[in-house]
């Protein structure tokens, strides 16, 4: 046994941990951190693939963006515990059937066909100076330049679409004009203003001493 | 050799690298520790002697042991967690902070191949680590059940995650530049004097990496996350004695991870400013590398005090107007610029 697979391992059991955890555990903040931490042992494997731009991508975007935002969002959820796990045992078998299917479907997947162990024999070790990066920008920019720009295109119009979906018209409200106040100055804000004293001081021994 | 025998000597040799490894980040980790602490200091005395007060001066002579006393009694201090406080989270919110602020130093070089892992990606790995770093605020703020914690655990995330973007960016123009995502070979991509460092072609992007890491770190004018003022001290707000502390550390070691991180990327990292300058090389030839890169994270530390005794805290609305409608904007127009630089062939890309 080597060194790789006993890290495999580990990695694999961490992730398959993370993700049983994911769906059962009582808080949905809590399943979420699980599915950070499902991110990470899943990075933690494309790593041993030497698939390293990807496995840090993987934490770059996903757990450093994508699931910052969603913890976001789900932290301000008020969400009612009790009546989600109404009605589990009812739904029960329905799920059951569900989930076997894809697990059929998802086995007939693995062992035969295009994505076989056969299929995908294990890669052979890489040179050291060999850069992934390199490589997939090469690729990505060449030969699979249509694919990169149409998927460009598909999240420009998400953004799009989700910008229109969210945005309900002008609202009459106070909002800063940020150009009017980079534009305010100490001339037009500010005036100094030089006055003489109304009443003299009163005289006292602290104020003799101030003096001297 | 039988089977037994095979597995042992393989462990003794992983035990090995094991333990040369672990020596390593020692190596790395206490000077780190020992420099977080007399940041400290340097940045109550400079602020003091800005705002024309003598910072502590009692502890020690001239207040040397300040940062010691100061450890004592964090230390001493009991951890108080809060009624309805999520326990587990709770607790682990300081580490999830620290961890990462931490392992970024794994691949930071300290002088040609003094580096714990010299890995290809390691521009990228340092912004996975900062990225990963605003967990420990997250669920520092969540986990406190307190209203000013979770308040400032929001403001932080939407700042960190709004910034990286800008920082992400900057970085994208380093890699442009030395054709490397290893630190190491970026810095040795900048040799040839002061002029051949990037700073000169990347200048905007410098700014924008600066600033952003200045927002990042959650230093001020950025605090928003901790803004004292309004959300009395942020997401820490309910820590107390250690965890408190380790929220500390943290944020320190973050600063002097940007101070060294702005010396490698744009300032040459490791190398003398008088390369191939005749006389003065010859006269500097004496000093290591390592020093030039302290003298030169030093600078960039100082300015991180500095700007915090000159500016007020911003607006939160300024800050996110700042980093997405200016850096972002900003790095966007410099990339093509910087790409047609290094295409044409013209110095310093010659």
């Amino acid at each position: 046994m080597s060194f790789q697979v006993i890290v495999f391992y580990s990695f694999a059991a961490w992730l398959i941990f993370a993700a049983l955890m994911v769906i059962s555990s009582k808080h949905s903040v809590k399943a979420a951190l699980f599915l950070v931490l499902a991110f990470a042992s899943a990075s933690g494997i494309w790593m041993l693939l030497e698939a390293e731009f990807l496995a840090v991508s993987l934490i770059v975007v996903y757990v450093g963006a994508v699931m910052v935002l969603l913890l976001f969002v789900v932290m301000m959820l008020d969400v009612d515990y009790a009546a989600l796990r109404q009605g589990f045992v009812k739904k029960l078998p329905l799920a059951l059937i569900i989930a076997l299917g894809f697990f059929a479907i998802l086995y007939s997947f693995i062992t035969h066909g295009d994505f076989s162990g056969e299929a995908y024999a294990s890669p052979a070790p890489k040179p050291e100076d060999y850069s992934n990066i390199k490589e997939l920008g090469r690729v990505l920019y060449t030969d699979y330049v249509l694919a990169f720009e149409i998927a460009a295109v598909i999240l420009l119009v998400a953004i799009i679409a989700a910008i229109a979906l969210t945005f309900r018209g002008r609202r009459s409200r106070k909002a800063q004009v940020i150009s009017k106040q980079l534009a305010a100055n100490k001339k037009n804000r500010l005036k100094v203003l030089k006055m003489d004293a109304v009443k003299t001081a009163p005289k006292s021994e602290s104020n003799e001493e101030a003096e001297e | 050799m039988t089977e037994s025998e095979f597995m042992f000597s393989d462990l003794m040799v992983w035990a090995e690298t094991a333990f040369w490894i672990l020596l390593k980040i020692v190596a790395i980790l206490i000077p780190l520790i020992l420099a977080v602490a007399y940041t400290t200091y340097a940045e109550r005395k400079i602020i003091g002697y800005m705002q024309l007060r003598l910072g502590p001066n009692r502890v020690g002579p001239k207040g040397w042991l300040q940062p010691i006393a100061d450890t004592v009694k964090l230390i001493m201090k009991e951890i108080v967690v809060p009624r309805g406080a999520s326990k587990t989270l709770f607790v682990m919110a300081p580490i999830l902070f620290i961890g990462p602020s931490f392992a970024a130093w794994a691949v930071v070089p300290f002088d040609a191949g003094v580096v714990l892992a010299d890995v290809n990606a390691g521009l990228l790995y340092i912004l996975a680590m900062t990225s990963i770093g605003v967990y420990g605020v997250i669920i520092a703020g969540w986990a406190s059940n307190s209203k000013y914690a979770f308040l400032g655990a929001m403001r932080s995330a939407a700042q960190i995650v709004s910034y990286e973007l800008a920082m992400g960016f900057a970085l994208v123009g380093v890699l442009m530049c030395s054709q490397s995502m290893n630190l190491g070979e970026i810095v040795l991509s900048q040799s040839g004097g002061i002029f051949q460092w990037f700073w000169i072609p990347l200048f905007p992007l410098l700014v924008v990496y600066w600033i952003s890491g200045v927002a990042e770190t959650n230093r001020a004018p950025f605090d928003m996350a901790e803004g004292e003022s309004e959300i009395v001290a942020g997401f820490h707000v309910e820590y107390g004695g250690m965890a408190f502390s380790l929220f500390f550390l943290a944020e320190y070691a973050n600063m002097i991870l940007i101070s060294f991180l702005t010396a490698l990327l744009f300032f040459g990292g490791w190398l003398s400013p008088f390369e191939g300058y005749g006389m003065l090389d010859e006269m500097t030839a004496w000093i290591p590398g390592t020093i030039w890169l302290l003298i030169k994270a030093s600078i960039f530390l100082f300015g991180l005090l500095w700007i915090r005794a000159t500016f007020p805290r911003f607006r939160y609305d300024q800050i996110m107007r700042l980093g997405w409608k200016v850096f972002i904007p900003v790095t966007l127009v410099w990339l093509p610029v910087v790409a047609i630089w290094i295409k044409s062939n013209v110095w310093p890309f010659n």
